[in-house]
């Protein structure tokens, strides 16, 4: 194989990867708070839908990730005060959110069907940018750039940083968290609303990025994965890089081996690979011993403080 | 507003109530500094809705709560330890799968590195006499350990007034010990201490000042050292003590339940294994099995009970049939029925109604259900039949589980079980976090179905308890059952050193009598 | 915060009953001033939506063939959420029972007799309980996660679906649609009232969420369900086995989708298409908690959202209403439904009169 080839695997693999690394960044920090948000579907395509719809109006890219970002929020915080304030169960919600997102988004998005944007490609001159090997260096987005800095920035903000600290505790013990007195709700609140705004920023991904276009349902099932890359990366931000990369790489598959000529396998098994593939992950992650530590103990369960 | 006043804290006529119940009805007392003040009262009397008032965790409708002369609110348990209040709860406020170190910066309010903290951590553990490792998970940790976690984190703020929430309850009798020298070296620097506790032996031994509550009302003040344990009981359940009306016995009949050498594995990260366990009981008789909580009493109850079937059928024996690959709905079929300690979601399932917590577990013996179906029309009756005999104060059959209190909704799941009259009845806990009164019957009830030739296993973290009902007990430490001792020949002493793990041979039984005592 | 929640002492039924309604409700009056604010004509979208298949007699039997795969769907996955099995791939195990049904059709196709139709219902039934018993096996031997591989397979589900219509299953003689060849009259179910559209698969509907409400109310099983979803320490105390519930759960969920599915396709459909996944496995799960999770509340669940559906055909064409405007409606009816459950449990006191759902 050329250098070409492997340069254009690489950059498709993690091109394809970005945006459920984003979206799982977010869903991490919110599970160790306690809370399970089923939700990411539902939020990436409203940050989708939004952030094609003001970058086509407005021309800022920049912008279009701002707005996209805070309407995704905005629909976290609808969840979150289901959930947290009152107490619904949050698996029903979470889906209840998804299927709200896919009707939002495709209510908002019908206008731009088959309208175009130009791409939000690397800021980096030319002459890195696509260069023939540098552009593996150079090339990409300044999402994809975004995302590697926001995996440092969690990964150094649980382990390091007090309120990381803060945030583990509310996920380990709800109750011990509050008898301290730290604001269990008012945590998670915070929490939900980070893993709102990177669904946001996950789902521009797509819109501005990879396609960019707005079609109904554009990130077809990509949320669902993010969430069980979580799991796979057993709640820690660097194994969630890792996964989001072995993931990129198994739903780029199909481009690959239509590239390599493989005409004889089936394209729509091409097709269910990722979707398969995340199972049999699970499968194999389950079997290692004390999965269940990892963990927070109070994901999705309900906290109503006494007064 | 401040005033010349003795007192670290005062509070004049606090009140706080919730939907249905006062929990606290005018309550007053003030503690001096140095004093080592005894809040004494039974599960109900609303001890621990005040300390939450006073740590911030919850606000007192009525009344006010003066510090050093001054009247303040405390508005969250931040405030509270800025004043300098230092909590250590009864359910410990920690987090599992963090270090103790972490657990104890979650407890600090101001920013402080972690060398710095550690540092600090080991001088107050040396001038206490403390032990801990600051890098161990505390899900590996033991109870007395994690309670140690506490205590460091509160002395580490500098507590002009200590709180502690039922501080003993899951120690040893020499942990104790140790926690009363503590205790008292603390005192000596001028820190007040708020003891909570029901224990009065305790109390006696500790207490400077008592005040005593009862259905969250002041019912006395005393100095517990000029008062007797039977006085001071007295004051706190506020009436005479009933006596459980049990003989002594040196004859029982068959072996009915006999435990041969059962092992089983620890299950998940938390669990504790069990390692051969033996020991028999004979129809008539009470065996209590003793230690300190999560030492394998959860695990040993479910194998026993058929909850964790094991491979060896052989290693648990019910009236000479082999059981333990039985399942436990076919245990209960051959006559063992079982009492988990936690009631809330094992022994009940707290949002459904009392008569379908009586299909539960008596569908089988009581005949409540055919071919798969449910008769409902009898499971009321059976419902009723427990309510009654059992005095479960309800609004009846239907009522959730979960809006009973839980001393009578012990009595219920203790009744369901031993209507169903079993050959063998396994109790854990029986009277955990149960009034007075409900711990009496459901203690004579006990005696009474060993007295028609049941054998039955009490689990107790309350030795107290073991020693008024038990006939023979064991210790059980780190998934180990001790060798089986008289309960009128066994020392608290020697019990006290199995529950610690030291298993030493047993000094020569001359102190028995007077470690008889029941109260 | 403006409102105060005070814990009842028993959770109150008439609210338990109530709040579907008041959901229901909120949804058209906060649904209709979000579209006005959108630029529609937000009260006419409300009342086409859920007025005018109520009033328009001959949109009953529409209302009659939607509502029958949601309620069949819902009766299946309400078992399994009352269990806290949480299969959200019931569109997967609907589409997998649909094929597996068309198989026993393609295999027949030169057959007659009796006997094609329950063959292709048990099929049906089959394929999907099959298909939920991948989730169920890797649930109970290597606890994954339901929810994440259940839905992973509905997106297997889907392609297998588009490779048979463009490969193995495409009809020899249909000008290269990627469609499977219209069944014969012995593998469509026969209509039950003449000159409508509404098929025998409508009153089974029905039936069986009849007889899965005596079943759930009286027998053991039912309370085994019961048990393990709301206490499973309890229900292990109880002798129930989780594991088995699980297994039990799974394969009544994919075996009630299957058979909608293949009740669907010799239904509506009369063949397969690559159209056939339409979002029913989805919007049974708000079928299942708009009904409590009780079957008699989910046939009307399963009305109100059929009403939701074909008021959304009748708005697409009445008022160019978007699709997706019916999707809009029922996710909120679920919002609403979460919202208000808080008041089963918990009492309102208002400080001042202020509604909570004006936010969204």
């Amino acid at each position: 194989m050329s250098d070409t080839i492997i340069i254009s695997i690489i950059m498709t693999v993690i091109g394809a990867s970005t945006p459920i690394l984003l979206a799982a960044l977010g869903e991490l920090v919110v599970e160790k708070s306690g809370v399970l948000n089923l939700g990411i579907e539902g939020m990436m395509l409203i940050g989708a839908v939004v952030g094609f719809a003001v970058t086509l109006t407005t021309g800022f890219h920049l912008l279009g990730i701002v707005i996209a970002m805070f309407a995704s929020t905005l629909s976290a915080m609808l969840f979150a005060y289901l959930t947290l304030t009152l107490t619904a169960n949050q698996v029903a919600t979470g889906l209840a959110l998804t299927i709200f997102g896919i009707g939002i988004s495709s209510l908002m998005g019908e206008p731009y069907v088959g309208k175009t944007i130009e791409i939000f490609s690397s800021w980096f001159p030319a002459s890195l940018a696509e260069h023939p090997q540098l552009r593996v260096i150079f090339g990409y987005s300044p999402l994809v750039y975004v995302s590697l800095a926001l995996t440092f920035g969690v990964s150094y903000f649980l382990k390091k940083t007090r309120a990381g600290l803060i945030l583990r505790a509310v996920g380990e013990s709800d109750i011990s968290a509050h008898s301290i007195g730290y604001s269990v709700i008012g945590v998670r609140y915070a929490a939900v609303a980070f893993g709102g705004a990177m669904a946001g920023l996950a789902g521009c991904y797509f819109s501005l990025v990879l396609t960019p276009l707005w079609s109904e349902e554009l990130t077809a099932g990509r949320g669902w994965i993010a969430l069980a890359l979580v799991v796979f990366a057993a709640w820690k931000p660097s194994r969630l890089l890792l996964g989001a990369y072995l993931f990129g790489a198994i739903m780029t598959l199909e481009l690959h081996a239509k590239a390599a000529g493989f005409s004889f396998i089936a394209p729509e098994l091409l097709a269910a690979m990722p979707y398969l593939a995340t199972i049999v992950v699970l499968a194999l992650i389950s079997l290692r011993k004390s999965s269940g530590l990892a963990a927070p103990a109070c994901l999705a369960k309900p906290f109503k403080p006494s007064t | 507003m401040t005033e010349q006043t003795d007192y670290r804290i005062e509070l004049n006529a606090v009140t706080k109530s919730f939907p249905g119940v006062l929990a606290n009805d005018r309550v007053s007392f003030a503690i001096k500094p140095g004093e080592i003040h005894a809040l004494l009262g039974e599960n109900g009397a609303g001890k621990s809705t005040l300390v939450k008032m006073i740590y911030g965790i919850m606000q007192p409708d009525e009344g006010e709560i003066r510090w050093e002369g001054e009247a303040i609110k405390v508005a969250n348990p931040k405030a509270a330890r800025k004043l300098g209040v230092g909590m250590v709860f009864q359910h410990f406020s920690l987090f599992e799968a963090m270090t103790v170190l972490e657990n104890i910066a979650l407890g600090m309010d101001a920013k402080i590195s972690q060398n710095l903290l550690e540092d600090k951590i080991r001088e107050v553990m040396d001038v206490y006499g403390l032990k801990l490792d600051p890098h161990r998970i505390v899900s590996t940790l033991s109870v007395g350990e994690r309670q140690r976690i506490e205590i460091v984190r509160a002395l580490l703020l500098n507590p002009q007034l200590l709180i502690m929430d039922e501080p003993t309850s899951v120690l040893t009798p020499q942990e104790v010990a140790q926690l009363f020298e503590t205790l008292r070296k603390l005192s000596a620097t001028g820190c007040s201490i708020l003891y909570i506790s029901h224990k009065l032996h305790e109390i006696k031994e500790l207490c400077d000042q008592a005040t005593i509550l009862r259905g969250g009302k002041v019912v006395g003040e005393c100095d517990p050292k000029q008062e007797t344990s039977k006085s001071m009981a007295e004051m706190m359940i506020g009436g005479d003590l009933k006596q459980i009306e049990k003989e002594v016995k040196t004859e029982f009949g068959e072996p009915r339940f006999i435990v041969d050498n059962l092992s089983q594995d620890g299950e998940g990260d938390f669990g504790v294994a069990l390692s051969d366990i033996s020991f028999t009981v004979r129809a008539g008789e009470i065996f209590g099995i003793a230690g300190v909580a999560g030492n394998g009493q959860n695990e040993l109850l479910m194998a026993l009970s058929g909850e964790t079937p094991s491979l060896n059928a052989e290693t648990i024996k019910l009236d000479g049939k082999s059981v333990a690959d039985q399942t436990i709905l076919q245990r209960r079929k051959h006559g063992l029925c079982a009492v988990p300690e936690e009631r809330n979601g094992h022994a009940a399932v707290v949002d459904f109604s009392l008569s379908d917590n009586a299909i539960l577990t008596a569908r089988d013996r009581m005949n409540l259900s055919n071919n798969g179906m449910i008769k409902h029309a009898q499971a009321r009756k059976y419902t009723k039949d427990v309510i009654s005999t059992f005095g479960v104060k309800t609004t009846g059959d239907a009522s959730p589980a979960g809006s009973l209190s839980g001393g009578n909704l012990q009595k219920f799941v203790v009744g369901r079980e031993i209507m169903q009259k079993p050959d063998v009845l396994l109790i854990s806990q029986p009277t955990w976090g149960v009034d007075a009164g409900a711990a009496a019957a459901i203690h004579q009830a006990i005696v009474d179905l060993a007295d028609n030739g049941s054998a039955i296993i009490v689990i107790s973290q309350d030795l107290d308890e073991l020693l008024a009902i038990c006939d023979e007990m064991a210790v059980i430490n780190e998934g180990r059952l001790s060798k089986t001792l008289k309960v009128g020949e066994a020392s608290v002493d020697e019990i006290g050193l199995l529950m610690g793990g030291i298993h030493g041979e047993p000094s020569a039984s001359q102190d028995q009598a007077e470690n008889a005592h029941a109260h | 915060m403006l409102i105060e929640l005070e814990k009842r002492k028993e959770p109150s039924q008439a609210m338990l009953y109530l709040t579907p309604v008041i959901a229901v409700l909120a949804t058209m009056f906060v649904g209709g001033i979000l579209f006005s604010l959108i630029g529609h004509n937000g009260f006419a979208a409300v009342r086409e939506i859920f007025i005018t298949p109520l009033i328009d007699t001959h949109k009953w039997q529409d209302l009659g063939i939607k509502a029958a795969p949601l309620i069949l769907i819902a009766v299946g996955l309400s078992i399994g959420f009352r269990a806290n099995v949480w299969n959200i791939g019931a569109e997967g195990q609907y589409i997998v029972g649909g094929l597996a049904g068309t198989g026993i059709a393609l295999l027949t196709w030169e057959l007659e007799g009796w006997w094609i139709l329950p063959l292709m219902c048990i099929a049906g039934v089959i394929g999907g309980g099959l298909y939920a018993s991948i989730p169920a096996f890797l649930k109970t031997k290597l606890n994954v996660n339901e929810i994440l591989s259940s839905l992973m397979l509905t997106y297997a589900a889907i392609q297998l679906l588009y490779y048979l219509m463009r490969g193995p299953w495409k009809d020899p003689e249909g000008f290269n649609f990627p469609q499977t060849r219209l069944f014969n009259d012995s593998q469509i179910l026969p209509e039950i009232i003449p000159g409508t559209i509404v098929h025998l698969g409508v009153p089974l509907a029905f039936l069986i969420a009849i007889i899965a409400w005596f079943v759930m109310s009286k027998s053991i099983f039912g309370f085994q369900i019961r048990v393990v979803g709301s206490a499973p320490a309890a229900a292990r105390y109880g002798g129930f086995s989780a594991k088995r519930t699980i297994w039990a759960a799974m394969l009544i969920g994919g075996g009630f989708a299957g058979l909608a599915g293949i009740f669907e396709a010799a239904g509506p459909f009369q063949q397969m298409v690559p159209q056939f996944p339409t979002g029913y496995g989805f919007t049974a799960i708000i079928v299942a908690f708009l009904g409590r999770l009780h079957p008699i509340g989910i046939i009307l669940g399963g009305l109100v959202l059929a009403v939701s559906y074909v008021g959304g055909e009748i708005a697409q064409t009445s008022l160019g209403l978007p699709n997706a405007a019916a999707g809009i409606f029922q996710a909120m009816m679920l919002f609403f439904l979460l919202a208000t459950d808080i008041l089963v449990k918990y009492r309102l006191k208002l400080n001042l009169a202020k509604q909570a759902g004006d936010a969204s």
